[in-house]
């Protein structure tokens, strides 16, 4: 019995300082206390997935730091608070709970992929926090009740849009689709793009799989060729897209290569190289686009970063900026006040195109196609709602 | 027939650098009896070493060519090598008389630091590896297209191969690693070093898998921090597969490895890719419980 | 773990965690979901302890376990819709059991290999099962595939936590402490000599496998209703990692020190987050004067675990002589 002394002193030790930090609850009303705004952020700013989370939060750094330029909020400066959930599954439910019980946020941004805001979506719901999440495509994610938001656009729409501009100006007939299995994003996009490919009259050669992380796609694309299709549909991440199309290239697969926006990074070219000149895909906003907002956005993140913004960095920029307009409308950090302000946004105007909520809280906003010409990305054409 | 033909060059182009990294997996567990889980991370740092080479290299030879190809090769294997004896000395070699378990666990260690360090230095977005060999070509034999870095990894895997069977099986130094792995106490009552041959092993291996990741990033030129994990994975258990401590299985089994997993992928099920893999590989291991060509442990009582 | 008291401590946990679990309502919601997180880490890690450290079998895939208790409870419970406490309780209990019974069918099938299997062919057998696992989710459009699963209620509370890690260390400690479950520590210390002396090594392995796989279901249950969203992503190999670590840090067949371990290693990057969000410092100028620890906190991780291990190579938590 002797021998056990030292641990078990040890653990009532720890567990009597764990409850004592714990039952420390933030004692001012959530945010507003203080001489500054807090909002939070979760974010996968490690492992797996740490790309698509640093870019979301470049972004959304970028805004909060032009809005505390300006002045910041109601007079008061923003206090931006992120956690990074190191892309692991439960870590995002329990730092939105420390951002919410701990820290007393007013509200929260995030995530890139839908499994991690599904985790989130509930928590900040049941303590009437309104959460957006920057680039979580599944409809599931803003179904969760009537707190959480997003201001990109979801699969069904995103999948239709490419299956139309597959039909009718591509003019495909039999195309092979190449999912990544791992990834909702994935696996949501290609269902509503073979349903909309194939109510057009088109008809799928070959359904083709892959695990996010692969670096070889040799296997499947030697399928593909085999089954001769006229354009290969890839809802994929350009981690993966720009090794996919450099071999379907040199596997002779001289068909179109097109997918969503999860293409969209300037990492993508130097990557796929000139296999990917003439390939196609829908995104959020073209860096073409003369309107002020997207030039300034453009040139303030490159100055910042001294790299050009991709998709999912736009997406968190503007997360926090349609928060902040929000906020500013409502006059106070009241979440309830917010809440609204947040729904009855219309023709907010965002770098991702003019971002209005339509009845489920999902952003209701053209869709841009771009296709990569000597490298760049080149503007095509505009899809509408 | 044409479409069978192409998976297997294909297969045969993936398994043999999963040949070379899980030759280093085999040549510390052969010596040390521990799985070095750091491995995979090796292989990555390999790529990354050749990343921050080329451009330097570039100064003084030409790039794309052979010779700069070579150069980039060769001093990567020696900046990977130098890393690998480092990290022994530090990480494992405390810990040598203890359970091999233990040194497990400083070796995730090891890995979990190795990662989240490049994701922290190199940044966690995927680059585009420099082209070191010089115009990329598609070979068309009749429907069959081989590229010329496929006929590059190989054909440069199998030279590394018969080098390494060199040193293992005719020079001295090898077989004191032989020695070693038979009976490190009278290996070492003979006037063999341990030590030192303990250091070479991880030298030697650490090479090897630096060249296993220059070669990748040649095929697959997208780099990451965390490029080693799945092939690491995959080469472990295809060093398993081929009888763990063994050499010429642990190159058998990156071949079965990439050929099965290219197979699978090209006519089954992408999507059960990594299930049927493992479920061959289980199957596999019930007939022969020391995998392919291991020798059956003799119980001691 | 003197086994004279281990009731009286099962009785007494199970007792506070009820209690605990009246005062929830009190707690910090971030703390209180560290504590679910510190109990379902518990079970799992001593439940592992079973097959690993009093065993002596290498066990990677005990994560896979993990996800059939958590996909099985959670398909269960999310039939039914509001429920009183009561009823809430009871089906809460009957899921968890049932998410039990399913990964025990899963460790009946991975301990059947172990008939001939050892070492490292048994560590790459468990990964690989526990790897066919995740990919048979992935794939199973049912709950979700890649898309995940959302759990409707979340009915982990600290009583069914503390109580089911109660249950488990006494279970794991009167099955070792019993004059039947002598029989583990000798098939780990040497399986031959164990066979000769009459003792069924095959029949303990698998019992190992079966017991081990059985508590870290109901584990998955608790993590299922605590977190209440399921991706097959969340099971996979290195999560099977983190629960070894635990296992061997706490030194392999020692009870109390696994318990620790859990404890110190799912707090530790809890408590690297505080400190990185520490506004000041006394005497320092610099707002959040330790923020950087938040860009490189599992580096910091890492090299702990590291450090640690190198310092107490018998197992953090081992202050007696080691069973050799």
């Amino acid at each position: 019995m002797n021998m056990l002394r030292p641990p078990l002193i040890f653990a009532a030790s720890l567990a009597a300082a764990v409850i004592f930090a714990g039952c420390n609850r933030p004692a001012s009303a959530p945010g507003a206390g203080g001489d500054a705004i807090k909002i939070g952020e979760f974010a996968s700013l490690t492992g797996s997935e740490a790309t698509f989370g640093q870019s979301s939060h470049k972004g959304t750094q970028l805004a909060i730091d032009e809005l505390n330029a300006r002045g910041g909020l109601l007079g008061k400066k923003i206090q931006l608070l992120t956690e990074d959930n190191q892309s692991q599954a439960g870590q995002s439910a329990t730092v939105v709970r420390k951002l919410i019980s701990s820290d007393g946020v007013v509200a929260i941004l995030g995530e890139v992929a839908s499994s991690r805001s599904l985790e989130a979506a509930p928590i900040c719901q049941e303590n009437k926090i309104p959460m957006i999440s920057p680039s979580s495509t599944n409809p599931k994610v803003t179904a969760t009740g009537d707190y959480i938001f997003r201001v990109c656009f979801i699969d069904p729409f995103q999948g239709t849009v490419m299956a139309n501009f597959a039909r009718q100006t591509l003019k495909l007939q039999n195309i092979a689709v190449l999912t990544d299995v791992k990834s909702d994003y994935s696996l949501g996009l290609a269902k509503f793009f073979k349903a909309g490919f194939v109510a057009g009259g088109g008809r799928l050669a070959v359904e083709q799989n892959y695990s996010g992380g692969d670096k070889d796609f040799n296997a499947q694309l030697t399928s593909i060729k085999a089954a001769n299709p006229d354009g290969i549909f890839v809802p994929g991440y350009y981690t993966e897209v720009g090794l996919i199309v450099l071999q379907a290239k040199q596997l002779g697969l001289n068909v179109p290569i097109f997918g969503g926006d999860g293409w969209e990074s300037s990492s993508l070219v130097p990557i796929g190289g000139a296999a990917l000149e003439g390939d196609y895909f829908s995104t959020h906003f073209s860096p073409e686009d003369a309107s002020p907002a997207v030039q300034n956005f453009v040139r303030q993140y490159r100055q910042k970063f001294n790299e050009a913004p991709d998709a999912m960095a736009a997406l968190g920029y503007d997360s926090a900026m349609m928060l902040a307009d929000a906020i500013n409308k409502t006059g106070s950090t009241d979440a309830a006040k917010v809440r609204a302000a947040l729904a009855a946004e219309k023709g907010f105007p965002g770098v991702t195109g003019n971002i209005t909520m339509d009845a489920d809280r999902n952003a209701s906003k053209p869709a841009v196609i771009l296709t990569i010409t000597n490298g760049a990305f080149k503007y095509v054409e505009t899809v509408s709602p | 027939m044409n479409e069978l033909l192409q998976q297997l060059i294909n297969g045969l182009a993936l398994g043999s650098i999963l040949a070379l990294i899980a030759l280093g997996y085999t040549m510390v567990y052969g010596i040390l009896r521990f799985i070095n889980f750091a491995h995979g991370d090796i292989f990555m740092l390999g790529a990354f070493a050749g990343f921050y080479l080329a451009p330097r290299i570039a100064t003084v030879l030409p790039l794309p060519s052979v010779a700069g190809a070579l150069a980039v090769l060769v001093i990567s294997m020696a900046v990977c090598a130098t890393l690998g004896v480092l990290i022994e000395r530090l990480a494992y070699r405390p810990l040598r008389k203890r359970p091999k378990l233990t040194v497990l666990i400083t070796a995730i260690g090891v890995s979990l630091f190795l990662e989240y360090t490049g994701q922290f230095v190199f940044g966690a977005a995927p680059k585009k590896f420099p082209e070191i060999l010089p115009g990329f070509a598609v070979m068309h034999l009749g429907h069959l297209s081989f590229n010329s870095n496929q006929i590059v990894v190989i054909s440069v895997t199998l030279l590394l191969l018969l080098a390494l069977r060199f040193i293992v099986l005719k020079t001295r130094i090898g077989m004191a690693m032989r020695a070693v792995s038979f009976n490190p106490e009278a290996a070492a009552l003979m006037g063999v070093n341990p030590d030192v041959i303990i250091s070479f092993t991880f030298a030697l291996g650490s090479a090897l898998a630096a060249a296993a990741g220059i070669l990748w990033a040649i095929n697959y030129p997208s780099i990451d921090p965390l490029m080693g994990i799945l092939p690491g994975l995959k080469a472990f258990v295809a060093a398993v597969l081929g009888g763990i401590g063994n050499l010429p299985g642990a190159a058998l089994g990156g071949i079965i490895i990439g050929v099965t997993e290219t197979l699978v992928s090209g006519y089954l099920s992408s999507t059960y890719r990594d299930a049927i893999a493992f479920a061959i590989l289980i199957l596999i291991l019930l007939v022969k419980p020391s995998g392919l060509l291991g020798k059956k442990e003799v119980e001691k009582v | 773990m003197n086994f004279r008291y281990a009731k009286t401590v099962l009785l007494g946990t199970i007792a506070l965690g009820f209690l605990a679990s009246l005062f929830a309502s009190r707690i910090n919601p971030y703390w209180l979901f560290i504590f679910y997180d510190i109990g379902i880490s518990i079970v799992m890690a001593v439940s592992l302890n079973l097959i690993n450290g009093y065993t002596g079998q290498f066990s990677l895939g005990h994560a896979g376990f993990m996800a059939v208790g958590a996909y099985t409870s959670a398909v269960i419970t999310n039939q039914f819709g509001e429920l009183n406490v009561f009823a809430a309780n009871a089906i809460f209990a009957v899921a968890l059991l049932a998410g039990g019974l399913a990964a025990a069918l899963a460790g009946l099938l991975v301990g059947i290999p172990t008939l001939r299997l050892r070492g490292d062919y048994l560590a790459i057998v468990t990964l690989g099962f526990g790897e066919i696992i995740r990919v048979i989710l992935q794939n199973l459009d049912r709950v979700g595939a890649a898309r995940g699963l959302s759990v409707v209620h979340g009915w982990t509370n600290l009583f069914w936590t503390f109580g089911l890690g109660a249950v488990t260390v006494y279970v794991v400690a009167s099955l070792v402490n019993s004059t039947y479950g002598r029989g583990f520590i000798a098939v780990h210390d040497d399986e031959v000599a164990a066979g000769a002396m009459g003792i069924n090594p095959t029949k303990y392995k698998v019992t190992a496998f079966v017991v081990g796989a059985f508590f870290a279901g109901i584990a998955g249950g608790l993590y299922a209703h605590a977190k209440q969203f399921l991706t097959p992503g969340g099971f996979g190999f290195m999560q099977s990692i983190t629960f070894v670590v635990m296992v061997i840090l706490g030194g392999m067949g020692n009870t109390v020190g696994v318990i620790l371990a859990a404890i110190l290693l799912t707090l530790l990057p809890e408590g690297l987050r505080m400190l990185a969000g520490i506004d000041h410092l006394p005497g320092l100028a610099a707002e959040r004067p330790l923020g950087w620890i938040g860009d490189t906190r599992m580096i910091i991780y890492s090299l702990l675990l590291i450090g640690l291990m190198l310092t107490r190579p018998q197992g953090l938590f081992a202050f007696r002589q080691q069973r050799k």
